[in-house]
């Protein structure tokens, strides 16, 4: 019965007219966020340097001593002996970009605490392009600390072949896509900051270590069936994969469809969960840090 | 009009040259008694063939017409015909024959003895022995100087290069290098001998002139013991510029400056590599990885491995076909 009412009541409510926005409107937009990240990030120039120095110590100290253990075994996309740490690095890049992926998720939190979420979500643009907007920013961000990382690495002596630098990049633009949509979707049911740490333990350490980042899964597989079913279940198995085959210029199909719709799952729902009328939002309204 | 029928003949000729860099290479499969045979091009096995017992050291003569292999435990050293790949014939090898080496003029072949402390001369038309040379105890290594006069080999346990004169069958001096030495090969310009040893971990440059060890190389890499770096096989590329070193269980190729002496690189391939071989266009050295069963390519330019291809169990040595 209240179902015809309601028109006539938003329309009470909301007499603003909806204009029609441009092209170029929603660039401004989009530019403004994605340069308040960067600007962001560039300013915290310990979180450059952490962000740089986690998986490095992955690479200089962690890769050396399991060079022995794990240093020999040929799978695909390898078409010989690979050393341990050239076995890592893709799963490093991963990492950064799980971290990262998280790391924004952590933003949305903060701004929802300090209230300039506030000012975000106000804006007349739609909430789906705001929150791609932020997903692209925190992405372009974590994509330039990958490039960092490899570039020391190659000095450090590992090297792919020259394509697989260009070739990544969409690799890690599509896996740094899902892991921020995740991120965002985690945000939204994070009440305050505090329960941040709640993420660190339940997703972004299953995640990593339950996947071919830093071992094979065929040794997975060997260890315990069970743990292989899990790894394979875990979305950032095939985004590590995907950036691997990449390296080598090539395409893992499986991997590119897991990850491409992971990518749509997790955005739409982060999209339906930030959506006032029907999201997680609504019921979170009383509990909210900033309130 | 004229320089187009120039364009393609240069085409044409490109295009008969294609084919004709399609090597093969040939690998000894000591555990299974067969050996590989592998299309450089695409690095595929594209046939095994059975062979004698224990199938060791492999080499082809220089028209790329027959494979010699020595089948240790037959006793004997099988010809393996390139076209049929089948065993056409069997030379007298003297017992044991574990490693050789075909002289330049491709006429005879001086075989390591290992059981009886012998170098047996064979003349492979006349399919006889034409001498027996003792040596020191466990002979091995054979390498030939590329002007033909002087031949070497390494003892064993002996741990000593002897240098034979090919003309009186006589050997003119005994160079002591380190534990158990594996393998000689000449530098092409034939002035010095490089000789590897296995337990001394080093590789000893031996002066073609004065018979004297001028340099010693040791190999260090990181993480790694120094007993798991065992030198056996030992290329040097055609301009003398770089040489290959098999370091055993340490799983990697040395890469030495051959001016400087110095490891430039060490290439990781399979587990146990134990011999190598060029392709004849010197763009690739191919590895036997023994306890990975399996072959490395290595590319020469850039010292990169490219792919490692699985052959039979345990494979030892490798010869590439010259066309």
């Amino acid at each position: 019965m209240s179902a015809p009412a309601m028109p006539e009541k938003v329309a009470g409510i909301m007499p603003v007219k909806f204009e029609k926005f441009g092209l170029r409107h929603y660039l401004i937009c989009l530019k403004g966020v994605v340069l308040r990240e960067c600007l962001r990030f560039l300013h915290q120039r310990e979180r450059f340097i952490s962000s740089l120095v986690r998986p490095l110590i992955w690479l200089f100290i962690f890769a050396a001593g399991f060079r022995q253990v794990l240093g020999v075994s040929i799978i695909p996309p390898y078409k010989t002996y690979v050393l341990y740490e050239v076995y890592i690095t893709p799963g490093l890049c991963g990492m950064i970009l799980l971290f990262s992926g998280m790391q924004s998720s952590l933003s949305m939190v903060y701004d929802r605490e300090m209230g300039n979420m506030r000012t975000l979500l106000v804006s007349p643009f739609p909430r789906w392009f705001l929150l791609v907007s932020k997903m692209l920013a925190g992405v372009s961000v974590s994509i330039a600390q990958v490039y960092a990382f490899l570039i020391v690495a190659w000095f450090w002596g590992v090297k792919a072949p020259p394509i697989g630098y260009l070739m990544v990049l969409p690799a890690l633009f599509l896996s740094g896509m899902m892991l921020c949509a995740l991120g965002m979707l985690l945000s939204s049911m994070i009440k305050q900051l505090e329960n941040f740490a709640g993420i660190m333990n339940f997703v972004i350490f299953p995640g990593y270590f339950a996947s071919p980042a830093l071992y094979p899964l065929w040794r997975i597989q060997e260890a315990s069936p069970l743990l292989y079913k899990i790894c394979l279940a875990n979305p950032f198995t095939y985004a590590v994969e995907l950036i691997r085959f990449a390296f080598y210029g090539q395409i893992d199909w499986l991997s590119l469809g897991v990850v491409a719709g992971c990518t749509v799952l997790f955005l739409a729902a982060a999209i339906i969960a930030y959506d006032p009328s029907r999201g997680l939002m609504t019921r979170k309204q009383d509990t909210g840090g900033n309130a | 009009m004229h320089r187009r029928a120039c364009a393609l003949a240069i085409l044409a000729t490109g295009f008969m040259a294609g084919p004709a860099s399609a090597y093969m290479a040939y690998v000894s499969n000591e555990k299974d008694n067969t050996m590989s045979v592998v299309d450089t091009t695409t690095m595929q096995v594209v046939k095994t063939v059975n062979v004698g017992q224990r199938p060791r050291g492999i080499t082809i003569s220089h028209d790329g017409k027959h494979i010699y292999l020595c089948a240790s435990d037959d006793d004997s050293i099988e010809v393996i015909d390139t076209a049929s790949l089948e065993i056409v014939d069997t030379l007298p090898s003297g017992p044991d024959p574990e490693l050789f080496v075909l002289s330049p003029d491709g006429k005879t072949l001086y075989v390591a003895n290992e059981d009886d402390n012998l170098v047996t001369v064979i003349d492979i038309e006349g399919k006889k022995v034409l001498a027996e040379i003792p040596v020191g105890v466990e002979p091995e290594g054979m390498g030939v100087s590329p002007d033909g006069k002087t031949m070497v080999n390494t003892s064993e346990t002996t741990n000593m290069a002897h240098f034979i004169d090919t003309s009186t069958h006589e050997i003119t001096d005994n160079v002591l290098v380190d534990a158990r030495p594996r393998f000689v090969e000449f530098t092409p310009d034939g002035k010095q001998a490089w000789v590897s040893a296995e337990i001394g971990g080093t590789v000893s440059v031996i002066d073609n002139q004065t018979r004297e060890v001028i340099r010693k190389i040791t190999f260090e890499i990181s993480g790694l013991r120094a007993e798991s770096i065992q030198p056996v096989g030992v290329r040097i590329t055609a301009d003398g510029k770089k040489a290959y070193v098999a370091l055993g269980p340490a799983n990697r190729v040395a890469v030495i400056n051959t001016q400087t002496y110095e490891v430039e690189k060490y290439v990781l391939v399979g587990q146990r590599v134990w011999q190598l071989a060029f392709t004849p266009d010197q763009k690739t050295i191919i590895s036997t990885n023994g306890v990975s069963n399996d072959i490395t390519f290595i590319d020469v330019a850039t010292d990169e491995p490219v792919q490692s291809v699985t052959v039979g169990a345990l494979p030892w040595g490798v010869v590439v076909s010259p066309n």
